[in-house]
């Protein structure tokens, strides 16, 4: 009978049951989605990169290797010779490189000089390979294979030309009109920063600049396309490279060697560490974000908590019969927590739909458009822990009214004059 | 636990009986002394005051939703008062009846689940609870097709049917009736007062009736004025 009371007694004031439920709703979707994108979002984050064992650059900071290597974020402070690369890519623990050349951008999106090694070896997200939307890895000099996202948001397909300027902004005024590339390759939608790069050969980059100087092109020297595919385009030195190798209980003494290297100063990081690292620079903003989504948790409730307080003036008869048939004081209280407990169960059932349904629907605008790869499961056993949490604050915050109504079933006993 | 069984298992006991029943509110000011009072099993009272005579108190006094300062209320030869509060709420719905002056029914739940909610607190929700509710609205000239209505779509008239349905469905000694048919038309009065004293002698209860209409004083053989109180006064004939 107390259930029923309970669930006829919110029917009997579905108006006001119905926007407490949605502003508890709205809440719990805000508490939990925030909560589940966090989580992976860094899922999301450290899973750029994947497989590669060690990052080699020119002696800096892990966080700027990692940053310009993997997330196209910045620029290094200064390259590492070929022969160097050579020289370590032969290391016996070594199993497979990929040299990294950055520096210049088509429109706003970076352009990465690599080999064909890329395109075997490159793991994201838990060990997945690049996969091609369209074409082919590049094979000839001016050869370039897009991100998924350069080619949807150009407009470009197989067999457009591109020219590629010097730099890395928007808006370049030294471009490297004389030797335009094409288009051979089109990659499938990574969500990371992949997307957002134009990948052409190592030996493309070194084409491009081999009549130019200091950033700029050499006064007097004039070198076309065609008369560049003669000469030796061997680069003479990359931004970085990846490594993976033969085995990952070596990671420790490679890395050691190669930071130790005396031919040249070097840095040699473990992604997952420096990831681990960045990620927890950007804590701050995350807990800055789980606050929000608390205190809009907190509003819900004691809106819910209000609503019920306001309505127990109107109730006082329903609290008056109720007791002249013999329900003790602490029955009505009971009933006031079981109301609360409804709402905040419907509410956290409610948000569950909605969540899923939502991420649902968003999970290829948010992969395509943020580079998350979002699980469409936001349940886990910190879910439970989070439900529980919540009923017990509904619980707190509902003795209030439900207080109300056992101290007015008390003092106003049977006459309640309306 | 005796106290807990209904009272019309022990005929030998005045339904209700009051000795020396004192009852201030703090700060004392108003106070209502009631020297003595005794209802044996089927006689009905009527008892009329003015507002403020203090009829509300003497109500939940023999509610049992409060205590007297001194003295004690009798129920069934159960010393009530005595009693801790939630003992005297399960003696409450097993023995004591309420009938409002008006909206005695919870608006949103059926006719028939208000009826059963006197069961309910009197913990004996079962199957013959529910046939019994049912005969005793179709005595009440409710049928069957109203039985599962929402109390709200009901008449004035027709609520406070059911609401003697509940106060008597689990045969209390006790039915206090707190001025039920200030709402009602003369006509829907006298058909009231008629089903309700009928039912009351069918179930061999007790009836207490308040009420300020002196034109309800023929129903009943005994009476009592609040404004008497002070000076203690008995049950006349």
């Amino acid at each position: 009978m107390l259930l029923k009371l309970a669930r006829q007694s919110l029917w009997n004031r579905r108006g006001t049951a119905l926007m407490t439920l949605f502003s508890l709703t709205v809440s719990l979707v805000l508490l939990f989605g925030i909560d589940h994108i966090r989580k992976e979002a860094r899922q999301s984050f450290t899973s750029t990169v994947s497989g590669t064992d060690l990052i080699v650059g020119a002696r800096s900071g892990q966080l700027n290797l990692l940053l310009y290597s993997v997330f196209r974020i910045g620029n290094a402070t200064a390259n590492v010779s070929w022969d160097t690369y050579q020289r370590i890519s032969k290391h016996p623990q070594i199993s497979w490189t990929i040299p990294l050349s950055l520096g210049d951008s088509h429109r706003g999106y970076r352009v990465l000089g690599t080999n064909t090694d890329y395109f075997s070896h490159y793991r994201y997200a838990n060990q997945q390979t690049l996969q091609f939307a369209s074409g082919q890895p590049f094979s000839g000099v001016y050869d370039a294979v897009l991100g998924a996202e350069v080619a949807s948001k150009l407009g470009y397909q197989l067999g457009d030309n591109i020219t590629l300027a010097h730099g890395i902004g928007a808006v370049s005024f030294s471009e490297h009109k004389d030797k335009p590339f094409t288009v051979t390759g089109i990659l499938a939608p990574t969500g990371t920063p992949l997307d957002q790069t134009v990948h052409v050969s190592l030996e493309g980059i070194e084409a491009i600049h081999i009549d130019w100087q200091q950033g700029a092109p050499m006064p007097g020297r004039r070198v076309s396309a065609e008369q560049a595919l003669q000469l030796d385009l061997t680069p003479k030195s990359i931004t970085a490279f990846m490594v993976g190798l033969e085995s990952r209980m070596a990671t420790f003494v490679v890395q050691r060697q190669i930071n130790e290297f005396r031919g040249e100063a070097l840095s040699a990081i473990l992604p997952g560490v420096a990831l681990a690292e960045l990620w927890q620079m950007l804590r701050m903003v995350e807990n800055l974000l789980l606050l929000i989504t608390l205190l809009v948790l907190v509003a819900g409730l004691v809106g819910m908590m209000t609503t019920l307080l306001a309505s127990m003036k109107e109730r006082q008869r329903e609290m008056a019969i109720l007791r002249a048939v013999g329900a003790h004081p602490w029955y009505l209280f009971l009933l006031i927590q079981l109301e609360v407990l409804l709402l905040t169960l419907i509410a956290l059932l409610l948000a569950a739909v909605t969540l899923v349904v939502a991420l649902w629907g968003l999970q290829d605008t948010l992969a395509s458009s943020y580079g998350l790869f979002i699980n469409i499961n936001p349940f886990s056993l910190q879910s439970l822990y989070w439900a529980g949490a919540i009923l017990l604050a509904s619980a707190v915050l509902a003795c209030i009214p439900a207080f109300s109504a056992y101290r007015r079933a008390l003092n106003d006993g049977l006459t309640i004059r309306l | 636990m005796t106290g807990m069984k209904p009272v019309t298992d022990k005929p030998i006991f005045p339904a209700i009986e009051l000795k020396n029943v004192v009852f201030y509110y703090q700060p004392a000011g108003w106070q209502m002394s009631l020297p003595e009072l005794i209802l044996q099993p089927g006689q009905h009272l009527f008892i009329k005051g003015a507002s403020g005579s203090g009829k509300t108190t003497l109500l939940n006094l023999l509610a049992g939703i409060i205590a007297p300062r001194q003295g004690e209320i009798m129920l069934g030869g159960t010393p009530f008062s005595r009693l801790s509060p939630g003992k005297r709420d399960t003696l409450r719905a097993r023995n004591i009846g309420v009938v409002f002056q008006q909206l005695n029914l919870i608006s949103y739940l059926s006719v028939l689940d208000n009826v059963l909610l006197s069961a309910h607190f009197a913990g004996c929700n079962n199957a013959e609870s529910r046939q019994r509710a049912l005969l005793l609205l179709q005595r009440l000239g409710l049928g069957a097709d109203l039985a599962e209505q929402q109390a709200a779509a009901l008449s004035v008239g027709q609520q406070q049917r059911v609401a003697i349905a509940r106060a008597l469905l689990t045969k209390p000694a006790l039915l206090i009736a707190d001025e039920p048919t200030s709402a009602l038309d003369a006509d829907n009065r006298d058909s009231f007062m008629q089903v309700l004293l009928e039912q009351a002698n069918a179930c061999g209860t007790t009836v207490i009736f308040v009420s300020h209409d002196a034109g309800l004083r023929q129903y009943f053989a005994l009476q009592l004025d609040m404004q008497n109180l002070a000076q203690g006064v008995q049950p006349c004939c």
